[in-house]
């Protein structure tokens, strides 16, 4: 057991560094530190050249094209990017459906679908919650009812992030009506954004940024070949999915990022003691994040115990985030939507970190909400390790 | 010892309530900060009408003498209905430092219209390096023959836009964050050389970046005594601060209801969420912190006239500690109850959870006043 770095992990490091510097337009890194939206531009770009170089999938097995990296070169990888600002990798494609594609997806499907996920030539979009299925969320009703080698899917997802953004789907639909529970009659569909019946309609969130939609299906054809896995059978695919989405979601690495730039921002006595609170528990988040990924190195799948890392996770980014608007003060109130969401030559009224401080403060509960709630992480931990 | 209200604030509270429910239903309130001006004239005329304008002052300033219990009263319906009328910055404050500082030439001059509805103020003290301290100022006040110049910008300044008066608190003395050496002026909004830029807030309000450029006025221009407006301040924004409270207990008792009536409709798993214990208990938790939020803030304004200093400070700074505390627990929780609809723009809930969080920021932060609270308590 060993925290240090052996010199070829720190080369590793210096390697991710000098790419990202050479790679990451500079454009898009002034947006992560000054706190601006970024557009799909800022994403793909940035995913375009880490494909390239083959480190996109970094998490996949070399045998899919991952690179084939240790736990250490992965947690150098995410440390190093972020330290540099680049945007968060979005992780529909290369850490959700990918993973599910080469887990449980034929030869051809794999072939079909997987370059386009390595190289970030296909934009992704998850197509889970609806209306009535947030964290009950086997009560889904979007149905997709056979019509010879298609199905034609009918019904509403919602939260759907970067729809407007993208070129594929992967739902969660129901095939069986009438399966005895809820769970055992879905499925798992790749569609089309193109499709014909295909809507998306923007959701304007509180701090009136846009990002997620909702995306209706009016008698959508979509072949059967799209199906991943059985029929009915998708529900384990979620499962799969959703455990992988817990262990990302933890954010350490920008968490780390936004300790530093508080420390930046403010120096009154008071706040210094609760960012000093908040580094500790960030400290504490990241090593529990290396025990588990640590365990999943020598061969074990995520468990449950991963729920607790996406909750304190996103009580962390909500704290900085809160601390990042206390620091501004009282020019935190002026709303000005052009420095966060438009390329402009406008300067900020009051400090240069005012701007996004109240929007990102308002934008981060979120995280508790999403990937999964607070109260359904506290469920499955209370259920799934401690059997109560 | 009674803590009921008279006939009088009854009724008073009855308009107020009527007003927030039929007027700013939250589709209407929608419409209004779409506007440009971003509140109703025909609103201002109505509370005019119904003598709210005059609410907080004597009857020998034009006034009905309802005094801060008024203020509260009023404040927390507004806070209901998310009203977006600037109430605060020109009936509060302006028209507070009018009564308190005024000559009588300046209280018919400034504060007889305002209570007839016929004028607006806005007050200028926030500078770019203020943070929460009200001594620190640095516009400077020279005196230029019988009347002065005013050079300097001041920040976040709320119904600049809207104001005839914008009254501004100057340094004519002194270091630059010394409390001695300020002295409030009232300046023409149209002045030569004062120019704005205008912005919404987080919480569909309006306020304004303002450049002095040797703004020239007079020796009447000033509002109490050269030099000692600091302790005129303190009070006004003391007096500010309770309502403030008042208006956020508002807040928290209308987000406390849409969530309580989410959670009891909203199902999952076959069943409304309010059934779990987890989201009942953080329910009870919600409704626990407005009580206490309206304790504070009726205390706060039963003390904010004592004739002791010590004790109206310690007062206001008591109860925004208070309403921090619970508005950031109240909101935070009515968004995370609400699931993923409580991140949306389209609820009342986020507006709810905005207009607390901005309150927290105003005039002093939690922490702030927890400060303020403790070295005052210390002092004692």
């Amino acid at each position: 057991m060993d925290l240090s770095l052996k010199p070829e992990h720190r080369e590793f490091a210096d390697e991710v560094r000098a790419f990202t510097r050479a790679n990451l337009s500079p454009a898009t890194r002034e947006k992560t530190f000054s706190g601006k939206h970024y557009d799909k531009d800022d994403h793909v770009l940035w995913q375009q050249a880490l494909g390239k170089k083959g480190w996109l999938p970094y998490t996949w097995p070399k045998k899919f094209g991952g690179p084939g990296w240790d736990v250490t070169q992965r947690f150098l990888f995410e440390n190093v990017l972020a330290e540099e600002g680049a945007p968060r990798i979005i992780p529909f494609g290369v850490k959700m459906v990918g993973p599910v594609i080469y887990t449980f997806a034929t030869d051809e499907q794999k072939e079909r679908f997987l370059p386009g996920i390595r190289a970030s030539t296909v934009s992704w979009c998850q197509g889970y919650s609806e209306p009535g299925a947030g964290s009950d969320l086997a009560n889904l009703r979007t149905k997709a009812e056979k019509d010879g080698d298609h199905y034609i899917v009918n019904g509403q997802k919602t939260w759907t992030s970067y729809a407007h953004w993208g070129d594929w789907i992967f739902c969660l639909v129901r095939t069986d009506p009438a399966a005895a529970k809820p769970q055992e009659g879905i499925s798992f569909l790749l569609i089309d954004m193109k499709t014909p019946g295909v809507t998306v309609r923007p959701i304007i969130m509180l701090d009136g940024s846009h990002s997620v939609n909702d995306v209706f299906f009016d008698n959508v054809k979509v072949p059967i070949a799209n199906r991943i896995g059985k029929e009915n059978e998708g529900w384990t695919c979620a499962k799969f999915l959703l455990a992988n989405e817990r262990l990302g979601i933890a954010e350490v690495p920008a968490s780390k990022r936004g300790v530093s730039m508080l420390r930046k921002i403010s120096d009154e006595p008071s706040m210094a003691e609760k960012i000093a609170d908040v580094d500790l528990q960030v400290q504490a988040l990241e090593m529990s994040e290396l025990r588990a990924l640590s365990t999943m190195a020598l061969g074990g799948a995520p468990g449950p115990e991963v729920s607790t890392l996406k909750v304190r996770g996103s009580e962390i980014q909500q704290r900085i985030a809160e601390l990042a608007m206390e620091a501004v003060g009282e020019y935190a109130a002026l709303y000005q939507p052009g420095m966060l969401f438009h390329d402009t030559n406008e300067t900020p009224v009051g400090p240069d970190h005012a701007p996004p401080a109240a929007p990102r403060y308002f934008n981060m509960r979120k995280t508790s909400i999403y990937g999964g709630s607070t109260e359904v992480q506290k469920n499955i931990v209370s259920k799934a390790i401690l059997g109560l | 010892m009674d803590l009921s209200l008279s006939d009088e604030q009854k009724q008073l509270q009855e308009s107020a309530e009527r007003f927030a429910r039929e007027k700013y239903t939250f589709e209407n309130r929608r419409k209004i900060a779409a506007t440009e001006r971003g509140w109703l004239p025909e609103n201002w005329a109505q509370f005019a009408e119904l003598g709210w304008l005059a609410i907080p002052f004597s009857e020998e300033d034009g006034g009905i003498g309802f005094g801060p219990i008024g203020t509260m009263i009023v404040m927390e319906q507004f806070g209901k209905g998310l009203v977006l009328e600037p109430f605060l910055p020109t009936v509060v404050l302006g028209g507070g430092m009018i009564a308190q500082a005024g000559t009588t030439a300046q209280k018919e001059a400034l504060l007889a219209p305002m209570i007839e509805g016929k004028k607006q103020f806005a007050f200028a003290w926030l500078e770019r390096q203020s943070r929460y301290n009200l001594a620190d100022v640095s516009l400077k006040a020279t005196k230029d023959g019988a009347g002065w110049s005013l050079s300097g910008q001041k920040g976040v300044v709320y119904n600049a836009a809207s104001a005839d008066q914008i009254i501004v608190l100057a340094r004519s003395a002194g270091g630059a964050r010394e409390d001695k050496g300020l002295t409030l002026f009232v300046v023409d909004a149209k002045a030569k050389g004062l120019s704005r830029r205008d912005y919404p807030t987080q919480d569909s309000l309006r306020a304004s970046e303002l450049v002095f450029d040797k703004v020239s006025v007079g020796a009447d221009a000033v509002l109490g005594t050269v030099d000692g407006a600091f302790s005129v301040v303190e009070d006004a924004v003391d007096r500010a601060i309770v309502a403030l409270c008042a208006e956020a207990t508002g807040c928290m008792d209308a987000i406390n209801a849409a969530t309580l009536e989410y959670i009891k409709t909203r199902k999952q798993f076959g069943v409304a969420i309010g059934k779990f214990q987890v989201l009942q208990h953080r329910m009870v938790d919600c409704f626990t912190n407005a009580q206490e939020a309206r304790s504070m803030t009726l205390m706060a304004s039963l003390k904010i006239e004592d004739k002791d200093a010590i004790v109206r400070r310690k007062a206001a700074s008591g109860a925004k500690v208070q309403i921090g505390k619970s508005g950031k627990f109240c909101g935070q929780s009515a968004v995370q109850m609400h699931g993923g609809m409580g991140v949306t723009d389209e609820l009342s809930v986020s507006h709810y959870f905005k207009r607390l969080t901005m309150i927290d920021l105003m005039f002093g932060n939690q922490q702030h006043h927890l400060t303020r609270y403790s070295n005052l308590s210390m002092a004692a």
